[in-house]
């Protein structure tokens, strides 16, 4: 027969563990490098970007604008038909204001980030960026965006030939 | 399909560092189990394990690397990995292997060792977004949570206090769990409220720490339970699994649509159609205070953006109507990603087999459901569990 556990294994170790090597460690750091293709659908998607333009796939199945675009749907699992330019404009779905960066180290000047779906696109598909021009008291879901774009020269084909989106102004398209 | 039911489970201490290799941790735990059915490694079938991504431990090929700790020597062993859904979904696997009778009795264990990867294991999670579209804005894994967390407050206009009473209760809850990281006994709302903002809406409080750990189960079908003549077995009674969309933007963050349907799919194997009244506990995946209601609503245990009125109430405490994350779950226990298999199918089975100790729920229990959540923000598993 079998017994309900009284003992519970683990040896912890702390931070001074560590710093006064009382631990007995081996150490290694990768190096490894990768280039990827970016395939049909995005090596477009970032061609255009260095022109100034957001493209999607049209899926005529579903009836929608696909954006960023793919060669094929998951949903109706057909292939896409059709490029179609989209606006550079939208909607802040949802941000965070991080004071972290990619190492989880902490950051005085926050990043302003989220998902913004974009005008001319299916409902709320969109794409994860950064947000400028904004402060934490004017920024909002529901706010209306423009794509501030790199100039030309600086453009490499790349999400970030956008450098931010900010609030879009009154009468601007 | 065959009846299959665990009929023991051990796990380690959670820790954020243990000296332990992850084949040490895993014979820990295995060993648990075992013990703790009143078997020995000859009994066992074939042997499932675990664990979240290869990075973390800087070796590929992780389930061939700790296999031995695991008990899988000389039998059919496999490795399964659906991200953070690990901690639940291995024990699925573990369920198909028996209740489509390739085995009478298999081990599942699941491990994670966080603490290698230096200087902090966000470095190695930067490497699980779209390296095209997500990773030249150099995302931090946070920016998930707080994206969808924002989602969901401001679609239901939920109240950042309402949310932090999640984080109080799990933390006080966790104080009885005797493998317990991040258990306080003295918590309160204002302590989440006032703690440091990583990534607005989510501060310090709101998350569970990176740890270290193992977990492991006995599961066995109706003939071996019979034959081992287990006095309290816990029955899988109905599993479910699904995937979202892999483009993350283009859906809406507020509500957890393939977690709704694996727990359809569970309920409907379970013969359940009313959970809040059929279900008795949850231990829903909290790896954030938000994720707990935002998995209750995906389990159908509340209506879309209610289950932070239920936690106001008193509903989801231990000697509530609903108990929910009565181990403390991740938030107070800790999370080592796939090893929350011990905080989350092995709570179920402490519970139900009324093994939980000081952690047991005070009232009569017969069904409970857990879920796990894992890849980008779109993997759903769930298992419901019953006596």
């Amino acid at each position: 027969m079998g017994q309900t556990p009284q003992k519970w294994p683990g040896i912890e170790l702390s931070n001074d563990d560590l710093l006064n090597k009382k631990v007995t460690q081996t150490r290694y750091h990768p190096r490894a490098k990768f280039s990827w293709s970016a395939g049909e659908a995005i090596s477009r998607f970032l061609n255009e970007l260095k022109e100034g333009r957001l493209i999607g796939r049209e899926c005529k199945h579903c009836n929608k604008i696909l954006f960023p675009p793919r060669m094929f749907c998951e949903q109706c699992f057909k292939p896409t038909s059709k490029w179609v330019y989209i606006k550079d404009t939208g909607t802040i779905q949802t941000y965070s204001i991080s004071y972290l960066d990619k190492d989880a180290k902490r950051i005085t000047d926050p990043i302003y980030v989220g998902v913004v779906s974009i005008d001319g696109a299916a409902e709320k598909m969109g794409i994860m960026h950064y947000f400028g021009e904004v402060t934490k008291d004017t920024i909002h879901i529901g706010m209306k965006v423009k794509a501030k774009w790199k100039p030309p020269l600086e453009r490499t084909g790349s999400i970030l030939d956008i450098e931010y989106f900010r609030p879009l102004k009154e009468g601007e398209q | 399909m065959r009846k299959v039911a665990v009929i023991g489970a051990g796990m380690t201490l959670f820790r954020r560092r243990l000296m332990e290799t992850p084949k040490e941790l895993c014979f820990e735990a295995t060993r648990m189990a075992l013990d703790s059915a009143g078997i020995e490694l000859k009994d066992v079938d074939a042997v499932i394990s675990g664990s979240a991504p290869d990075g973390f431990d800087g070796v590929h090929m992780k389930g061939e690397y700790y296999s031995d700790g695991c008990g899988a020597y000389g039998k059919p062993y496999m490795r399964v990995f659906v991200g953070g859904g690990t901690g639940v979904f291995s024990a699925i696997s573990g369920w198909y292997h028996i209740a489509s009778g390739l085995a009478d009795i298999a081990l599942v264990v699941n491990e994670e060792k966080m603490s290698s990867c230096q200087p902090h294991p966000q470095s190695v999670f930067a490497h699980i977004w779209d390296p095209i579209l997500d990773r030249p804005l150099k995302p931090n894994l946070i920016w998930i949570f707080a994206m969808e967390m924002n989602r969901y407050m401001t679609v239901h206009k939920i109240k950042k206090e309402d949310i932090a009473l999640v984080a109080v209760k799990n933390k006080r809850n966790a104080v009885d769990h005797p493998c317990a990281q991040l258990a306080d006994p003295n918590i309160t709302v204002d302590d989440v409220l006032n703690s440091e903002v990583l990534a607005w809406p989510v501060q310090r409080l709101d998350i569970s720490p990176p740890s270290d750990g193992a977990a492991a189960l006995v599961m066995a079908s109706e003939d071996a339970v019979k034959r081992l003549h287990v006095e309290t077995p816990v029955w899988m009674k109905g599993v479910g699994w699904c995937i979202d969309s892999t483009m993350w933007t283009d859906r809406d963050l507020y509500f957890p649509e393939y977690v709704a349907r694996a727990a359809k799919m569970a309920y409907k194997m379970a013969k359940i159609d009313n959970p809040r009244k059929q279900i008795d506990f949850a231990e829903p995946y909290d790896p954030f205070d938000y994720k707990e209601l935002h998995h209750m609503e995906g389990l159908l245990l509340a209506k879309k953006g209610e289950a932070p009125i239920m936690t106001r109430e008193g509903v989801t405490q231990r000697d509530g109507d609903l108990p929910t994350c009565p181990s403390g779950g991740l938030l107070g226990v800790g999370n080592p990603i796939a090893a929350t298999m011990g905080v989350k199918i092995g709570e179920l089975y402490w519970q139900l087999s009324g093994q939980a100790g000081k952690r047991q729920i005070p009232h009569e229990i017969k069904t409970g459901v857990t879920n796990a959540w894992g890849d980008l923000m779109q993997y759903g598993a769930v298992a419901v569990m019953g006596v």
